[in-house]
């Protein structure tokens, strides 16, 4: 049976499309047949960053709506083996998904993948529930600063009240993944630390995501980060990934790194 | 212009309901003595609401009368009387108490299941001689009240044993404990019991409330932020201490 995973953040532009590409490569890179669904209906971002835009045919509400098969709407993405996209619709409004639907959709999907990664739109509306709404797991991703730490409790409040596992009495199991994290503005006090987050929010920490100049350049490439193995951003999603098979990694990158002085003389990151 | 002599608001008060289920004269006052005996503080001067609207049969207008006597008598003060049938309406308005109509939610023990139904066949008068005890268990919370949720503990207290975050609201009639931070708003005795209070850990509230009455977090900052604290009434002003 699928495991089906939710990316969501509540807050906007907190790395929920980054975050979704990055972790579907990585397990498909572990060798599970992983799917990746862009709920974002209206606008649409994951064909972007996984770099798949120019082969978009049909999309997710094409197959909800019966206009075409799941096969047909599918991408096999080129670089990763055992990788699919299923891109949201450009043209549409959130309004055109339907419960049934998407429940079908994911049904189907179920029969072939071991990994079905739901990429979740903003907000706590109609899309976003929809997304969470058959999830097993959640990755909840959030940035260290206070208003996406509470929109990220909010979150997880209606996780835990508004997902079929909670209705029928169950718990969505939850990941708290935090990115954009810059260790030097914790130290100078102008972020909030892991430990001020986790106390927050009381969710285990699935990884920490180092601001890093590569998850840019990843997304404008249209190639998940998790490919760029020498980035430490690359190298989070990877521990990550890791971490959310069940395997114990040690976190890394939560410290400022001292620079050597070959490092401060090139200025390099 | 003339000085205003009143103004009209509207509000809600804690009253004893008394669901009258059947009516012995010698039974009625022993029952009530014996009822009032178990906790004579709380009934000292009660007001009463008087509900006929589970009563078997037709009660007759010098029983009426009579059960509001000896309610007097024993020191409860009848303001009430709900669901009478339209021929008692007027004895009620007689013995000076408020005719109100039947509550929309029937209470639970309308023999809807046929266990209960079982129950009072076998011992008919056993269901009348004993009222429900008044104990009512805590509300627990073991999971985090997130932001946005909202958890009431309806005649009773709450007890919360994980975090309370910002922008999460817990209420209760009775006290409120919380066991992790509480970062978002307690509010205590919300249907007026200045008795209640507020007990937390780590005190990081947006606002405590006691029966209405409230502190907000700039006052809580300064008293004991992000310390084990408790909160209390005295008079019309809340008392925040360390615990």
């Amino acid at each position: 049976m699928a495991k089906i995973i939710v990316v969501t953040s509540g807050k906007g532009g907190v790395g929920k499309t980054t975050t979704s590409a990055a972790i579907a490569t990585g397990l498909a890179m572990r060798g599970f047949k992983t799917v990746v669904i862009d709920f974002d209906v209206g606008l649409r971002n994951l064909d972007l960053i996984m770099g798949c835009e120019r082969r978009v045919v049909y999309d997710f509400v094409n197959v909800i709506k019966k206009e075409a098969t799941l096969n047909q709407a599918l991408i096999k993405d080129k670089r990763t083996p055992g990788l699919f996209i299923l891109p949201a619709s450009q043209t549409r409004d959130k309004d055109a998904l339907s419960m049934e639907g998407v429940q079908t959709v994911l049904e189907n999907l179920a029969k072939d993948f071991e990994y079905i990664i739901c990429d979740s739109p903003a907000g706590i509306e109609q899309g976003a529930q929809m997304a969470l709404y058959f999830a097993d797991e959640a990755i909840v991703v959030t940035n260290p600063e206070v208003s996406s730490v509470r929109d990220s409790d909010r979150i997880i409040g209606i996780l835990q009240s508004k997902s079929l596992k909670a209705e029928q009495g169950g718990t969505v199991k939850e990941h708290l993944l935090l990115t954009r994290y810059n260790p030097e503005r914790v130290a100078s006090a102008e972020m909030l630390s892991v430990a001020d987050v986790e106390d927050i929010l009381a969710v285990p920490l699935l990884g920490v995501i180092p601001e890093s100049e590569a998850v840019l350049k990843a997304s404008n490439q249209g190639a998940p980060v998790i490919l760029d193995q020498e980035s430490e951003a690359g190298q989070a999603y990877l521990d990550a990934v890791s971490r959310l098979l069940g395997e114990d990694v040690k976190h890394r990158f939560l410290e400022v790194q001292k620079k050597g002085f070959l490092k401060r003389l090139l200025g390099g990151k | 212009m003339a000085k205003v002599c009143f103004q009209m608001k509207g509000t809600a008060f804690t009253a004893v309901v008394m669901d009258l289920q059947a009516y012995s004269a010698d039974l009625f006052r022993a029952q009530l003595k014996q009822k009032i005996d178990t906790a004579p503080q709380f009934f000292n001067a009660s007001p009463l609401v008087l509900n006929l609207a589970s009563f078997e049969g037709q009660l007759e207008d010098e029983q009426l009368e009579h059960i509001v006597a000896v309610c007097r008598e024993e020191g409860l003060q009848p303001i009430a009387c709900r669901g009478a049938t339209p021929e008692l309406r007027y004895t009620v308005m007689g013995l000076g108490l408020a005719s109100l109509p039947a509550a929309k939610t029937r209470s639970s023990e309308i023999p809807a299941e046929p266990v209960q139904a079982k129950v009072k066949q076998v011992e008919p008068e056993q269901t009348v001689a004993e009222p429900a005890p008044v104990v009512r268990p805590s509300k627990v919370i073991t999971k985090p009240v997130r932001s946005g949720q909202q958890v009431y503990a309806e005649g009773c207290d709450l007890i919360v044993m994980a975090a309370v975050s910002e922008g999460a609201e817990v209420l209760a009639d009775g006290h409120i404990h919380v066991y992790g931070p509480l970062r978002g708003r307690a509010l205590a005795g919300v249907k007026g019991d200045t008795n209640a209070r507020v007990f937390c850990r780590q005190m990081e509230a947006e606002l405590v409330s006691i029966a209405g009455y409230f502190v907000m977090n700039e006052k809580l900052r300064e008293l004991c932020w992000k310390e084990p604290a408790h909160a209390f009434l005295e008079g019309e002003s809340i008392q925040v201490a360390v615990i």
